[in-house]
C-alpha cells in the first residue's frame, strides 16, 4: 500500500510495481534465466559425476588417436592407422558429396515433374501426380531400404555383371566404370575449362549490356556451351590426347581396376534424390501457379511464344516464390543424408557412431555432429539467401 | 428502315447442328488432352512407354505371380533357391506378410495381453473419428476425453503393472504399436510446446526470445538421427547416477523435442500473418497477454496454418521410422528384422516386406494430407490474406 502511494506521488501513474509490464518482464526473465542456469548446472554436475564414474575423460584429445577401423568409401586417403579426426573428416566429405549430387539430381527431377504435373497433357500430368503422391507419403528411410535391399541387392553377381556402354559394369558390388589417367600436359585441360567458364561469364555480361543499350540479343547459351565444350577439346587436341583409360576387367570373383561406386552410395543417392524431388516438384508447381494468369496473358499479347513466356515471364517470377521453400528442401536432403547410417554408407553420422561406440566420447561426438550440421545448414541458407536476393525482382 | 426484298424469310430457328465429329466425345478429349500438338503427341507416347514399362510388371509382381499363402520360404523361392517356383519367377511373397502380421502390429507384446492394445486402438478410433467429423457436436468434451483422459487410460493399459494388469516392459513393444504411440505422443506434445516456443520467439523479452531462437534453430539445423542418438546416449549421462530412464521414453522425448521446433516455426508463420489490428484490438478491449492469445490471436493463427501443422504431423509420422536405427522396433524396424528370419528368407522377402510397410505408411500419410485439404476448404473464411 505504501509503495502504491509513493509511486502515485511521483506522478508515474501506475497502480503498483506488480502491474508494471516492464518490471514484470524483467522479473519473468530473471526467473527463466535462473531456472535455466540451475537446470544446466544440475545436468553438468550429473554428467561430470557420471563420466568420472565411467572413467571417461572428456575433451577432444581422442581425435588424434588411431582409429583402427576402415572406411569403405573415402575420397581422402584413409587407412585403419589414420586418426579419429581424419575419419570424421572423411565422413563429412562423404556427407557433402552425397548431398551435393543429390541436390543437383533432385532439383532437375523435381523441376521436370513439377512442370509435368501442370502439363496440359493428361497422361503426363497423371504420371507426375502419382509419382509425387507416392514418394511424398513414404518415409525416406523406407525409400533408402527399397533401393538398397529391393533393387540393388537383386542385381547379378560380379561374374554375370550387366555390361553397359563405355566398358562400365553394373552388379551387386556396385557400378564400375573406366578411370581416366591423365598423362603429360593434361593440366592444360582444366585450365582451358576454367578459361572457358570465365569467358562465358564475360560474354554474358557483354551481351546483357548490349541488349540493355541497343535491344539486340546475342545467343549467350549457345556461345557458352560452345566455349565450355570447345576449349577443353581444343586443349586435348593440342596436347595430343594425353588421356588413357584404365578399364575394369572381369576377374574370377570381382571386377578389378577402374572406378567403383558402391551400392550404398547409389542407394542413398537415388533414394534422397527421388524422395526430395517429389517435394521440390510440389514447390515448383505452387510457384508457377502463384504467378498470376494476367502475366501469361500479357506476355501472349506482347507476341511472346509459349517457350519465351515460360522463360522470360513465368520462371523469373515463380523463382521468387520457389527459392525459400527450395532452400528448406536442400537442407532437408542434407540432413536426411544422415540416414546413410542405416545402410552403412560412411557419412558423418555413421563414422561418428562407430567412434562413439569405440571411445564412449558421446558428448564430444554429438557436439561435433551438431556443430557440423548447424554449420552446413547456416551456410546453405546463407548461399540461398544471397541467390534469393539476386533473383528477387526489383519492385517499384 | 431498310427495305428488304427477300424472296425467302425464315420464320423459325434452325435446329442446332451436331458438332463436327472431331469436336465431341472421346475424339475431342483425346485431341485436346493427349494429341494437341506434335510435341504433345511425343510426350504422350513417352508417357505410354513409361506406363507400359511400369504398370504390367508391377501388377504381375503384386497380384498375378504373388504367393498369398504358404507355410515357409519354399513358396516364395525358385527351385534353384530351394523353393517350388519355376526359375525366373518373381512375385510378391504376401504369405510372409500374412504369417508375420501379428508381429508387425504388436511386436513381441505378450500374446495374452494383446487385448489391451486392441482396446486402446478401439478407444483411439472411437474418440478420434467424431473429433475429425465437423458435423458431430460436443467437440469440447471429445477433445478433453481424447487429449487428457485417453492418454492416461492408454498409458495404464499399455504399460500395466496396476489394477492387476501384468507389467509389459517397453522393449517388448513393437511394430505398428510403437509407430503409432510415438506419433501420437509426438503430435500431442509438439503442438502445445510448439505454441509456447513460437510465442516465446515473438516475445518482447530478450532472454526468452533468445532461448527460444537458439533451441529452435539448433534443433532444426540438425538431423533427427543425431537428436535420437543424443537422447539415447547422452540423456542417461545427464541424470543422477542410479536413475534409470526407459529407452522408449528417451526416444519419445527426442522425437517430441524435434517435432516441437518444427511446429514452432509453422505456428510462428501463422502468428506473423495475423494483422496488427487484431493485436491492438485485443489490447484495447483490455485483454491480458494470455487472454489475447487464447481468445483472439491463436484461433486465427492456428486456422491459417492447418496445412503446415498437418505437414509437420506427416513428417513426424514418417520420422518415427528412424528409431529403428537406435535399436527399437517400430513398423519398419520389425519388418526389417524379419527379413533375416530363416523360415522366410528368400530374394522376394525383403522387397515384399518393404512394399507392405510402405503401403501402411502411405495410407496414414495420404489420409492425413487429404484430411488437411478438406479442413482447409471447410475453414476457409474467404478473406484469407
Amino acid at each position: 500500500m505504501a509503495s502504491q502511494e509513493t509511486l502515485r506521488d511521483d506522478g508515474v501513474g501506475r497502480a503498483s510495481l506488480l502491474y508494471d509490464p516492464k518490471i514484470r518482464g524483467i522479473v519473468y526473465q530473471i526467473v527463466v534465466f535462473a531456472g535455466l542456469v540451475l537446470f544446466v548446472g544440475w545436468i553438468v554436475n550429473n554428467t561430470i559425476d557420471n563420466l568420472r564414474r565411467a572413467n571417461i575423460s572428456s575433451g577432444y584429445d581422442f581425435l588424434g588417436q588411431r582409429a583402427g577401423f576402415d572406411i569403405a568409401v573415402s575420397l581422402i586417403p584413409f587407412t585403419s592407422d589414420s586418426t579419429y579426426g581424419q575419419a570424421l573428416l572423411s565422413g563429412l566429405i562423404n556427407t557433402i558429396l552425397v548431398a551435393a549430387v543429390g541436390i543437383l539430381t533432385a532439383t532437375i527431377v523435381g523441376f521436370l515433374v513439377g512442370i509435368g504435373r501442370l502439363s496440359k497433357n493428361w497422361l503426363i500430368a497423371r504420371i507426375c501426380t502419382v509419382y509425387i503422391e507416392i514418394f511424398r507419403n513414404i518415409p525416406p528411410l523406407l525409400v533408402i531400404f527399397f533401393w538398397y535391399l529391393g533393387v540393388l541387392s537383386v542385381l547379378p553377381l560380379p561374374r554375370d555383371s550387366i555390361e553397359l556402354p563405355f566398358s562400365s559394369y553394373l552388379n551387386s558390388r556396385g557400378f564400375f566404370f573406366p578411370k581416366a589417367i591423365w598423362g603429360e600436359g593434361a593440366w592444360l585441360v582444366p585450365v582451358a575449362l576454367l578459361a572457358a567458364i570465365a569467358m562465358s561469364w564475360f560474354v554474358a555480361r557483354r551481351a546483357h549490356a548490349r541488349q540493355m543499350a541497343t535491344g539486340q540479343t546475342f545467343p549467350v547459351l549457345w556461345a557458352s556451351v560452345g566455349l565450355i565444350v570447345g576449349l577443353p577439346l581444343l586443349a586435348l587436341v593440342v596436347t595430343g590426347f594425353p588421356i588413357s583409360f584404365e578399364r575394369p576387367t572381369l576377374g574370377t570373383f570381382n571386377l578389378t581396376g577402374g572406378w567403383t561406386i558402391k551400392p550404398e552410395f547409389i542407394a542413398l543417392y537415388l533414394a534422397l534424390s527421388f524422395y526430395t524431388a517429389s517435394f521440390i516438384a510440389e514447390i515448383v508447381r505452387a510457384g508457377i501457379l502463384g504467378v498470376s494468369k494476367g502475366q501469361t496473358e500479357a506476355s501472349y499479347a506482347l507476341g511472346l511464344r509459349n517457350s519465351q513466356t515460360l522463360r522470360l515471364v513465368i520462371v523469373p517470377q515463380a523463382m521468387r516464390i520457389v527459392i525459400p521453400p527450395l532452400t528448406n528442401q536442400y537442407l532437408n536432403l542434407t540432413k536426411n543424408s544422415s540416414l546413410a547410417v542405416a545402410i552403412g554408407y560412411p557419412d558423418l553420422v555413421a563414422v561418428g557412431g562407430t567412434i562413439l561406440n569405440q571411445t564412449g566420447q558421446s558428448i564430444e561426438v554429438v557436439a561435433i555432429w551438431m556443430m557440423v550440421y548447424v554449420g552446413l545448414s547456416l551456410s546453405t541458407s546463407a548461399f540461398m539467401n544471397w541467390f534469393n536476393a539476386r533473383m528477387a525482382l526489383v519492385e517499384r | 428502315m431498310q427495305q428488304q426484298n427477300s424472296a425467302f424469310v425464315r420464320t423459325e430457328l434452325v435446329a442446332d447442328q451436331p458438332p463436327p465429329s472431331g469436336e465431341k466425345g472421346l475424339v475431342r478429349w483425346l485431341r485436346t488432352n493427349l494429341f494437341a500438338t506434335p510435341g504433345d503427341t511425343v510426350l504422350t507416347f513417352i508417357g505410354l512407354v513409361i506406363v507400359a514399362m511400369v504398370v504390367p510388371p508391377l501388377l504381375n509382381w503384386a497380384f498375378l505371380s504373388a504367393q498369398w499363402s504358404g507355410a515357409d520360404r519354399s513358396v516364395c523361392a525358385t527351385v534353384a533357391q530351394g523353393g517350388v517356383q519355376p526359375d525366373g519367377w518373381s512375385g510378391a511373397c504376401w504369405a510372409f506378410v500374412r504369417a508375420k502380421m501379428e508381429l508387425f502390429i504388436f511386436g513381441r507384446y505378450p500374446l495374452d495381453e494383446r487385448w489391451r492394445v486392441v482396446l486402446v486402438a478401439a478407444m483411439f478410433v472411437v474418440l478420434l473419428v467424431p473429433l475429425l467429423i465437423p458435423r458431430i457436436p460436443r467437440k469440447g468434451l471429445n477433445s478433453v476425453l481424447f487429449f487428457l483422459v485417453f492418454p492416461v487410460v492408454a498409458f495404464f493399459l499399455l504399460v500395466g503393472g496396476w489394477f492387476g494388469l501384468e507389467y509389459v516392459e517397453t522393449p517388448l513393444w513393437g511394430g505398428l504399436l510403437v509407430t503409432l504411440v510415438l506419433s501420437f505422443v509426438g503430435i500431442s506434445v509438439s503442438l502445445p510446446f510448439g505454441i509456447v516456443l513460437a510465442l516465446g520467439r515473438r516475445s518482447n523479452m530478450p532472454v526468452v526470445k533468445m532461448l527460444c531462437v537458439i533451441f529452435i534453430e539448433t534443433i532444426r539445423g540438425v538431423p533427427l538421427i543425431t537428436v535420437l542418438f543424443m537422447a539415447s546416449v547422452m540423456f542417461p549421462l545427464f541424470l543422477p547416477a542410479g536413475v534409470n530412464f526407459d529407452k522408449f521414453l528417451r526416444a519419445l522425448v527426442g522425437v517430441s523435442l524435434f517435432a516441437s521446433a518444427y511446429m514452432a516455426e509453422v505456428i510462428r508463420g501463422g502468428l506473423q500473418a495475423i494483422p496488427k489490428g487484431q493485436y491492438e484490438g485485443a489490447d484495447s478491449l483490455g485483454l491480458g497477454y494470455w487472454q489475447k492469445m487464447r481468445l483472439i490471436i491463436l484461433p486465427q493463427a492456428l486456422t491459417l496454418v492447418i496445412p503446415g501443422i498437418v505437414n509437420t504431423f506427416i513428417g513426424l509420422f514418417k520420422d518415427t521410422t528412424l528409431v529403428s536405427i537406435i535399436g527399437m522396433f517400430d513398423l519398419l524396424g520389425i519388418v526389417r528384422q524379419n527379413f533375416s528370419d530363416a523360415t522366410w528368407a528368400s530374394p522376394q522377402t525383403a522387397i515384399t516386406g518393404l512394399v507392405f510397410a510402405g503401403f501402411i505408411f502411405w495410407i496414414f500419410c495420404f489420409g492425413m494430407s487429404r484430411y488437411s485439404i478438406f479442413m482447409e476448404r471447410l475453414l476457409d473464411t474467404g478473406h484469407k490474406r
